[in-house]
């Protein structure tokens, strides 16, 4: 590869980098200063263009080398935006500044150089073109996903630590101000103290704990025989298990309805208890069916010769091996039932007995301020994310296990 | 047939087995039939009966007691009226019976016809009850010397009414109305035809992005896991969070969205995504019409349920061995080469069966769309009207009818993709 073809090439990276860097960081950081801030595209390409070529044409790997060129991409930003990197004077918000500097600069630099590893070893054709292409691509996929994952939540967080005025005054202004101590969490802790959050919080706590209880009493049962046993009509069962994931829940809701307004099961928790492990009992068979055959039977055959009975084997020798199985189904089941809303909404009148979501919808049919939405939306998302990322590492081997996979 | 000789095959130890295997699954299939497929074919038994909400609530006859001219001295003349009404609109209430307890020593100076009294105890046959129809007992009483022992007055014990209420649901009267409501119905068509846009480009834009997602989180670098949680976020978030903070982001006043768009200077003006039906765009000299907040909400729920998509997909690509990729490098496949000819291939089954799946969830989904914009703005589907008919019109009827036709059209759509699946 010549070096017109290297210099093309590391403009065209280093535009992109320094474009994508400033666009997204800016959005975010207008979110968190609360005002206009002016997007200095071109100095940032001018910067990550002299650090690319730097990289391209001094190719030594050392940590210096790169922190070095680090410190020099935030000095060239500063000087090449006249020390106001967002169109802002550096003594406003200085700290803010700086720092989104430093991460910019770093995204900066990364980029460039993971996109462009390697390229004095390689020859200019079709293949190191399409690398080339799909490590740009990839840069801005990660982006992206982050960004539309991320960006909903990140408002969340932000909007509910503000107070009602300031968020009318200016709905771009997210800044948290951290002057105001405790009274961030004013309207976290308005929810408990005015709108029984308190309650909810039990109430999805105790349905969602039932329902993985007594799924789980009908399912093991139920899936050791599929596993273990044959029986007739064991393939109609196991295909019927699938059907039932498929039925939508609305064509259960209005019988329901009826049906346990009959038998005054409605506007209770019960109803709910029962609803939820019924639903989500087809799944849980067919998850743990599939882990109870990968233990080897001879190991129950063992339990038995020593003279344990049927039950005996299945709870000293089957349900201790198949743990991670069990941790993945009661997971599911925690999430579709802390986070069940349609019956949730049709069954439950009283406010005393709401769960979360139906008492977040119900805060959202009110004149609420929005700060007290997005506190009452964090409730109830910081604890099935938090119980999400604590179990995913049983999930991971317990899912792929269990059947998901192929 | 096929059971009975497969029985015959089998052993003692085995025939044992059998009978432990359905000793362990009749409960786990009692409780499934029961919140399930029962009231899955009580939907098809609704949806011909002509009812409404308030035929819920079993009919009861109402009654009121008045107790007039209290006793001062033996002799004294008191009356006694007890009102009874059958506020139901619609049930016939039949051989009503109504008992009630006299205070000892209130002597009944002449007795109703179709009433009779024992131990101090009334007790009248009042016939049957039409809707909404209202019927009287009165009585004069003359006071004895128990009275004024005791003080006793008529109101302190409550009456108590029995009658047979019929049942709406359970008659035999079964009709084809809820259904013709339905067809005839101006908006059915476009119904349909929004429940199955929305179905068909929110399980392609999910698939779409989770195929990306998975190619992104197949190339192993430090934090990966991490990534890879953080992805799924939309997927494991409450859907009653999520829709809330997706609405105050494009809410057109105070909205983020909206305030950033304008900002960037990509808006002249602040849109209210979720609540414009149509908008017109000038394009190269056309113009057309364009679906707002229809093509919002399959934004938001390829947004949603990408993470999903993603999972299976790299569930499935993560189980072919490595050596296959790195065979393909040596031989000097360019990453785009190798992803139409080792990567396509491989989850083309698995894009399959999630299109399917996507397609069909999406189609029964009902809280995405209520919560996001209440089914208005062009974007009511056929679970929206369910909920509207079934809840907020109140005729549960036409809304058992509407369940049927989702799960009608679900039958046919699953069998049709079925049929024409690539053969793998």
């Amino acid at each position: 590869m010549n070096n017109s073809q290297k210099i093309l090439i590391s403009l065209i990276i280093s535009s992109f980098w320094g474009l994508i860097s400033n666009i997204v960081l800016g959005v975010f950081f207008i979110l968190l200063i609360g005002s206009t801030i002016q997007f200095n595209y071109f100095s940032y390409i001018i910067s990550s263009s002299i650090i690319t070529l730097l990289i391209v044409f001094y190719d030594r790997k050392s940590l210096q080398i790169y922190i070095s060129l680090f410190i020099l991409t935030f000095i060239l930003i500063l000087i090449f935006t006249g020390l106001s990197p967002y169109g802002l004077n550096i003594n406003e918000n200085s700290f803010l500044q700086i720092l989104f500097l430093l991460i910019q600069s770093f995204i900066i630099l990364i980029g460039n150089i993971i996109c462009l590893s390697g390229i004095n070893k390689m020859s200019f054709n079709r293949l190191f073109l399409e690398i080339l292409f799909l490590r740009v691509l990839k840069g801005f996929g990660f982006t992206f996903f982050l960004t539309i994952v991320l960006f909903p939540f990140y408002v969340m967080i932000l909007m509910s630590l503000k107070t009602h005025q300031l968020l009318i005054l200016n709905p771009l202004d997210l800044s948290i101000d951290i002057t105001r101590g405790l009274n961030m969490f004013r309207s976290y802790i308005e929810l408990f103290t005015d709108w029984g959050f308190g309650y909810y919080l039990l109430n999805s706590l105790i349905v969602s704990l039932s329902s993985i209880f007594i799924a789980l009493i009908f399912a093991i049962p139920g899936a050791y025989a599929v596993a273990r046993f044959n029986f007739p009509g064991k393939l109609l069962m196991i295909n019927s298990i699938l059907l039932i994931y498929l039925i939508p829940m609305i064509t259960l809701l209005i019988p329901l309805y009826s049906f346990f307004t009959f038998i005054n099961l409605r506007d209770s928790l019960f109803g709910l208890i029962i609803v939820y492990p019924a639903v989500t009992i087809p799944v849980a068979i067919y998850m743990l069916q599939g882990y109870f055959q990968t233990i080897p039977q001879e190991l129950e055959e063992a339990g038995l010769v020593d003279g344990l009975s049927r039950t005996g084997v299945i709870l000293k020798i089957t349900l201790p091996l198949s743990l991670p199985a069990i941790a993945s189904v009661s997971l599911f089941i925690f999430m579709v039932a802390w986070n069940e809303y349609l019956f949730a909404y049709m069954f439950l009148d009283t406010p005393a007995i709401f769960t979360l979501p139906r008492g977040l919808e119900q805060l959202d049919g009110t004149e609420v301020p929005r700060q007290h939405l997005m506190a009452g939306s964090v409730i109830a998302t910081v604890p099935v994310i938090a119980v999400f990322l604590w179990a995913e590492r049983y999930l991971t081997g317990g899912l792929t296990a269990g059947g998901i996979k192929g | 047939m096929g059971s009975s000789s497969y029985k015959k095959r089998m052993g003692p130890i085995e025939k044992q087995g059998v009978v432990q295997a359905y000793t362990m699954l009749v409960p786990t299939v009692a409780i499934v039939m029961a919140i399930v497929l029962f009231p899955l074919i009580a939907n098809f038994w609704i949806s011909f009966k002509d009812v409404t909400v308030s035929d819920l609530r079993i009919a009861e006859i109402k009654v009121t007691e008045k107790f007039q001219k209290k006793p001062k001295t033996k002799g004294d003349i008191s009356k006694v009226e007890y009102r009874f009404n059958n506020f139901s609109k619609s049930s016939n209430i039949k051989n009503v019976n109504f008992k009630d307890i006299l205070p000892k020593g209130l002597v009944i100076k002449e007795l109703p016809n179709n009433c009779s009294i024992s131990d101090n105890i009334i007790n009248c046959q009042l016939g049957d009850f039409k809707p909404k129809e209202k019927k009287k007992i009165k009585f004069e009483t003359i006071a004895e010397n128990d009275y004024f022992i005791s003080q006793e007055n008529p109101k302190d014990t409550s009456p108590i009414v029995k009658g047979k209420s019929e049942n709406r649901l359970l008659n035999l009267e079964l009709k084809l109305k809820n259904f013709k409501e339905i067809f005839t119905s101006p908006n059915f068509w476009k119904t349909i035809r929004i429940s199955f846009a929305y179905s068909l480009f929110s399980a392609i834009g999910s698939l779409t992005l989770g195929i990306l997602a998975a190619q992104l989180l197949m190339t192993t670098f430090i934090g990966r896991g991490i990534i890879r949680g953080i992805f799924l976020f939309p997927y494991i978030a409450p859907i009653i969070a999520v829709t809330i903070t997706w609405k105050i982001l494009t809410d057109p006043f105070f909205g983020t969205i909206n305030g950033i768009l304008t900002q960037l200077q990509i808006l002249n003006e602040p849109i209210s995504f979720l609540q414009v039906r149509d908008m017109t765009i000038n394009f190269l000299g056309f113009e057309f019409s364009f679906p707002v907040a229809l093509s919002f909400v399959i934004l938001f729920e390829s947004w949603r349920y990408f993470p999903l998509a993603m999972i299976f997909i790299l569930a499935r690509l993560q189980s072919v061995p490595k050596e296959l990729f790195e065979a393909a490098e040596i031989d000097g496949a360019t990453p785009l080469q190798k992803f139409r000819s080792i990567t396509w291939p491989l989850i083309l089954g698995v894009l399959f069966v999630l299109f399917l799946l996507r397609f069909i969830w999406t189609f029964n989904k009902f809280d995405d769309i209520f919560l996001l914009t209440g089914g208005a703005a062009g974007t009511k589907t056929l679970t929206v009207d369910v909920y509207e008919t079934g809840f907020n019109i109140g005729n549960l009827g036409t809304g058992a009818a509407n369940a049927v036709l989702v799960f009608l059209i679900l039958v046919f759509a699953a069998i049709f993709i079925i049929r024409f699946s690539p053969k793998e």
